[in-house]
């Protein structure tokens, strides 16, 4: 007690204890509701904003390896599928080839046949022709060398002669 | 190699050179001190008293720098003084009497009765007292005591004294700083801090992400206004304090009515937020042997103390560390003056520039360790305690 009587430095002071009191009471109200609520609002919003774009990106990173994820195993169908195709279409050609060269031999074999069959038909109607022609030829042709032969008595008694001969002979 | 040698040379150098104007300012002062020796011829006990007066006078020289006043100072003395006078409020027997500070401070010794509003005073070494009845011997009206301390009645004196002007000065500061940087905020929503608002929004988030939140867990939104009130309103009148001309200058953060008025609404915020463990806490202290509670209460009676005792901690810790600081700087300069060398200066200038850098940091240091303290009561006051956590 005694030391606070001496030294003013320790004894406060009543006058600017109130002006503190008010003024710190002024300056308190007034930044705690035009500069600490708002600053403190803000800072809190942005901090949430930030965290929130974290999140966000981060999400869409997960979105993204999921949809490259979904992309491949697309891709990776799509392969197989297209190779199911490519072998589906491959087993079709081979059979349609092997079906048509079939076919084609067939029918090429029964062509064949058939163009024997006419051409043996038309051989032998045509021998028959030739016969025809080569009988009635002959028939002329004796008649021709006939009539030739029987134009002279002569050879005609030589003939019959010889003839006669032969049957002789036989 | 070569780089240390040169800083150890270097570092030598400067010794040297303190070293040696250290002793040439003593000799100086010793040769002085001869010299009077010699030309005086009045008595031992004469000289010593000369010698005490001229220490009291740089004593009172230091206490009058770092206490209040009704004047702001600059400098001269008398009649050469330039100072800004400031206004007088008294709040007499007659009612509030009001004048400048500079219309009744010709006589500071008591001796000259004046009169406002029929009401007489004198001014006694800046202060005004009503005068006694009788003139006394030393032809002041005042009285004083064995420690010089007048014993007059006195008005209560609710001036606008420096201390008071300085601590308006530092309000406005603070109000002009954080509401600009509020506009900022509310204008730059979302986007990041620019100028000013990047400049202490750093200090807003120390404040709340590592003294509040540490020390008062999830309830931190509800004292946070009062926290950054304490740390920013300590921490610029310790900055205004090292300025060492008007609008700084003043010793208002190592006055101890401010000081009281802070760790008072650390108190208030302390006991009126404290739950029903703490009381629990300082009455009936759980986990202490049942005889240090009854029949003699010793463990409450300590507890209880121990609410007082925070703040009082708290109001002198802030009050001493920066008094002192000031102190410091100001006997350092005095060093110039009591070894009567200017060449002292060439040792005394550069400690006190490096005192300053350290009151710097002392200054946020002190704002920190106020705020964190504060935070530290108010939260052990709100703090849940659990039935198993006994201690």
């Amino acid at each position: 007690m005694i030391v606070l009587s001496v030294n003013p430095l320790v004894s406060p002071d009543p006058g600017l204890f109130i002006w503190a009191v008010v003024a710190f009471g002024i300056l308190f109200v007034l930044l705690r509701a035009f500069a600490w609520k708002p600053i403190l609002a803000a800072l809190t919003e942005r901090e949430q904003s930030i965290e929130d774009a974290l999140a966000r990106a981060e999400a869409a990173k997960e979105e993204m390896a999921r949809l490259t994820g979904e992309n491949e195993a697309l891709l990776k169908e799509a392969r197989i599928e297209r190779d199911n195709i490519l072998r589906e279409a491959k087993k079709m050609k081979d059979q349609i080839v092997s079906d048509a060269k079939e076919t084609a031999a067939k029918e090429g074999a029964r062509m064949i046949e058939k163009a024997r069959v006419e051409i043996d038909s038309q051989t032998a109607i045509a021998l028959a022709l030739v016969k025809d022609q080569v009988a009635s030829l002959s028939i002329e042709i004796a008649e021709k060398i006939l009539q030739k032969q029987f134009e002279d008595k002569g050879k005609q008694d030589a003939l019959v002669a010889d003839l006669l001969k032969q049957v002789k002979l036989n | 190699m070569n780089n240390k040698r040169h800083f150890t040379s270097k570092f030598f150098r400067a010794i040297a050179l303190f070293t040696l104007f250290f002793i040439l300012a003593l000799n100086n002062a010793k040769a002085i001190d001869t010299l009077k020796d010699a030309k005086t011829t009045v008595s031992d006990t004469a000289k010593a008293g000369i010698k005490a007066e001229k220490e009291e006078d740089i004593s009172a020289t230091i206490l009058h720098h770092i206490g209040d006043s009704h004047e702001w100072h600059f400098w001269g003395e008398g009649e050469n003084k330039v100072a800004i006078p400031l206004p007088v409020i008294l709040y007499t027997k007659n009612g509030f009497v009001t004048f400048l500070s500079n219309k009744h401070d010709a006589d500071q010794h008591g001796d000259s009765i004046f009169t406002v509003k029929g009401q007489s005073m004198v001014n006694f070494e800046g202060k005004y007292y009503y005068p006694s009845a009788t003139k006394y011997a030393d032809g002041s009206y005042v009285k004083v005591d064995e420690n010089n301390i007048p014993i007059n009645d006195k008005p209560l004196d609710v001036s606008i004294t420096k201390n008071v002007l300085a601590l308006f000065i530092s309000v406005a500061l603070l109000l002009i700083i954080f509401l600009n940087i509020a506009a900022t905020y509310k204008k730059r929503t979302g986007k990041a801090p620019k100028g000013m608002q990047s400049a202490l929004e750093p200090f807003i988030l120390f404040v709340r992400d590592d003294i509040a939140i540490p020390q008062l867990g999830h309830k931190y939104a509800k004292y946070m206004p009062y926290l950054l009130t304490v740390f920013f309103f300590v921490w610029i009148n310790n900055l205004l304090g090292l300025i060492p001309i008007f609008p700084g200058g003043t010793n208002l953060t190592g006055n101890i009515a401010i000081t009281c008025m802070l760790a008072l609404c650390t108190f208030f915020i302390t006991t009126f937020s404290g739950n029903k463990s703490y009381w629990k806490h300082i009455f009936n202290t759980p986990g202490v042997p049942w005889w240090l509670k009854f029949p003699v209460p010793l463990m409450p009676l300590v507890e209880f103390i121990g609410i007082f005792t925070k703040p009082i901690a708290l109001m002198i810790r802030l009050f001493a560390n920066i008094t002192a600081g000031h102190i410091l700087i100001l006997s350092l300069i005095s060093l110039i003056i009591i070894l009567k060398s200017v060449y002292v200066s060439a040792f005394a200038i550069p400690f006190v520039l490096f005192i300053s850098l350290i009151e710097l940091l002392v200054g946020f240091l002190q704002a920190f360790i106020f705020t964190i303290l504060s935070a530290l009561f108010i939260g052990m006051a709100i703090e849940e305690h659990h039935a198993e956590e006994h201690h």
